[in-house]
């Protein structure tokens, strides 16, 4: 036994130097990018960019909602999966939840024949969240029990969402919700439901059963699968609450514009994933976190209001937003190898 | 009787016309470490699984501690007391330690279904105990797996054993991939489960590893046993001539 004990030293003597955490580079990165906007402003419009409290409250708000969806995107990503489908879902569910949310007093409310006006505030809600769960575990089941790539799954539901967007009024907008309804979207109102979101999932990811089976699926399925974990049921349980914050994610879109249209939130899914990626979640699966996703979110709020701030064209706010995306998996890749070398 | 921890009787398995395993009749007693040898293909891997439910056997009896058994997967096996390491190592790279240890059966501070909280102070706690009984040093348990040496992560895989008190523990050629330092290492946990009188099935290419190790050879070849052979009584060509075709032992006649 002393023996054994002796001889496991040969380990103990081994020792790694601690990795820097991903998080830690993207933050790094923001801290970076704020500090060149920073100087830049001086120079070129002689005013400071982050001393000005309303652009940051603006930088923020702009954010916040697709940083619902990414959240959930960061946990099917962390579960080696990827959500397309997200973007159409916020069409899909705006135009849905929005139309049990108007008010009576508006003549042309759409199904005002059914009575669907001056519901109370929880209906809609309720609808929202339930269109968003049914996308994801159709999602879910598809990706679980047919065994099609996550890709290709969550690809029909983007095209076939935003069919169901266009189908629902046959593309006529929905609008003039009620003021309870209205409220969910008013002011700095999306900022504090991100923030709960993300505490919550932080939490929830860390410090659960459902969140260790998340990274442990993400790291290796087949071991997963053999310690006994119900793969299957795990993986739609996740695409469906991916799913079910798109759904709210909608509904606090279509509260802050006060209105719905078919075309909402397209090319959102692909910003929720660059947040995620930006922020060290590893498209591989198995890594990443809350912590980060929220710091690739404001690092691309950043990004988009510093170039307004420059007074710079949109054209080039996306091929930027691009090449950082790239540059962010680049930097993953990097990492990886570079571990794999070292061990 | 009582004292035969594990039984099989006519183990069958076909994967569609392939006969993988043929009628297989295996037991081991309590404390007893046994070895599984054969050439690659001859059964050996195939035999483990059906025993851990990996897979669902054709046909044939199974009787662990006692009782005929008809796991449903390789959780139920490890409920019962069979506890594997795996060839391929069944870890989560991205997970710690204890979260590797205590996978599919975490400790739970509230059961709130999926949700559940973790009980991560009870499972280092108890993987630090299970670490310690095994001999395994592991400098920071809260680093993740994809940072430790081969070694390590076998220990880590073989530690499940020492933490969950199993009935039998089975390894699927567990120094395959390692290194000379690394080999000795497992083969010391080897031994310390032997004087802690833990019954082992170990499959190993390894001739002086299992000479080493274990008090017992079943020779397998060609999804067939063939050999049943107590180390005392034999030596490294006899084996050799059993798990080539060379000898078949005297009551397998005609089996091979």
């Amino acid at each position: 036994m002393a023996e054994a004990a002796a001889s496991a030293d040969i380990f103990g003597g081994r020792k790694k130097k601690r990795h820097w955490p991903p998080e830690l580079n993207a933050l790094v990165g923001l801290i970076g990018i704020c500090i060149i906007f920073e100087v830049l402003g001086w120079f070129l419009r002689d005013q400071s960019f982050l001393g000005n409290t309303v652009r940051l409250k603006i930088m923020i708000l702009q954010v916040s909602i697709i940083g619902i969806i990414a959240i959930g995107v960061t946990q099917v990503i962390v579960l080696g999966g990827i959500d397309l489908s997200s973007g159409s879902v916020v069409g899909a569910t705006a135009m849905i939840a929005m139309s049990f949310a108007q008010v009576g007093t508006y003549d042309r409310a759409v199904f005002a024949e059914l009575g669907w006006v001056d519901l109370p505030v929880i209906v809609p809600i309720l609808v929202g969240l339930l269109c968003g769960i049914v996308a994801g575990l159709i999602n879910g089941v598809l990706i679980a029990y047919t065994k099609i790539p996550p890709f290709i799954a969550t690809l029909g539901m983007m095209v076939s969402a935003r069919g169901v967007a266009s189908w629902w009024t046959k593309g006529q907008p929905v609008s003039f919700p009620t003021d309870s309804f209205a409220a969910l979207g008013q002011g700095m109102m999306p900022v504090f439901l991100f923030l709960a979101i993300a505490l919550l999932f932080h939490l929830v990811l860390k410090y659960t059963i459902y969140g260790k089976h998340t990274y442990a699926i993400g790291s290796n399925e087949e071991a997963a699968r053999m310690s006994g974990i119900n793969v299957e049921r795990h993986k739609v349980l996740v695409y469906a609450i991916a799913g079910m914050l798109a759904g709210f994610a909608a509904l606090v879109l279509a509260a802050r514009g006060l209105t719905a249209q078919s075309g909402m939130g397209i090319m959102y899914e692909l910003d929720a994933i660059a947040m995620a990626v930006i922020g060290g979640v590893s498209l591989s699966g198995g890594r990443g976190s809350i912590v980060g996703t929220t710091i690739g979110m404001l690092i691309f709020g950043v990004i988009i209001s510093g170039f307004t701030f420059l007074r710079l064209d949109a054209y080039y706010q996306d091929m930027i937003k691009g090449a950082i995306i790239v540059a962010a998996v680049v930097a993953d890749q990097y990492r990886q190898r570079r571990r794999a070398m070292e061990s | 009787m009582s004292d035969i921890i594990l039984k099989t009787e006519g183990l069958t398995k076909h994967y569609g016309g392939v006969h993988a395993l043929e009628d297989a009749n295996f037991e081991i007693r309590k404390g007893e470490h046994v070895a599984i040898m054969g050439d690659n293909g001859a059964g050996k891997s195939t035999f483990v699984r059906q025993i851990t439910a990996v897979e669902q056997r054709t046909r044939g009896k199974v009787i662990f501690d006692g009782e005929e058994v008809d796991f449903s997967g390789p959780l139920d096996a490890r409920e019962a007391g069979i506890e594997t390491v795996f060839q391929n190592l069944a870890l989560a790279d991205d997970l710690d330690v204890p979260s590797n240890l205590f996978l599919g059966r975490e400790l739970r501070l509230f059961n709130l279904g999926p949700f559940s909280i973790l009980n991560n102070r009870a499972m280092r706690k108890a993987t630090e105990e299970g670490l310690k009984r095994t001999g395994v040093k592991i400098p920071n348990l809260s680093n993740s797996i994809r940072n430790m040496s081969g070694g390590q992560r076998q220990c880590v895989a073989i530690a499940r054993t020492a933490t969950f008190a199993s009935k039998l523990t089975i390894m699927d050629e567990p120094t395959a991939a390692l290194g000379v330092q690394e080999t000795a290492q497992v083969e010391n946990i080897i031994r310390t489960l032997k004087e802690s009188g833990e019954s082992l099935i170990i499959v190993s290419h390894n001739m002086r590893q299992v000479f080493d190790l274990v008090d017992r050879i079943v020779v397998f070849r060609r999804g067939r046993i063939v050999a049943n052979l107590k180390r005392e009584e034999t030596d490294g060509q006899d084996v050799v001539a059993y798990i080539t075709g060379a000898k078949t032992g005297a009551e397998y006649e005609g089996a091979a």
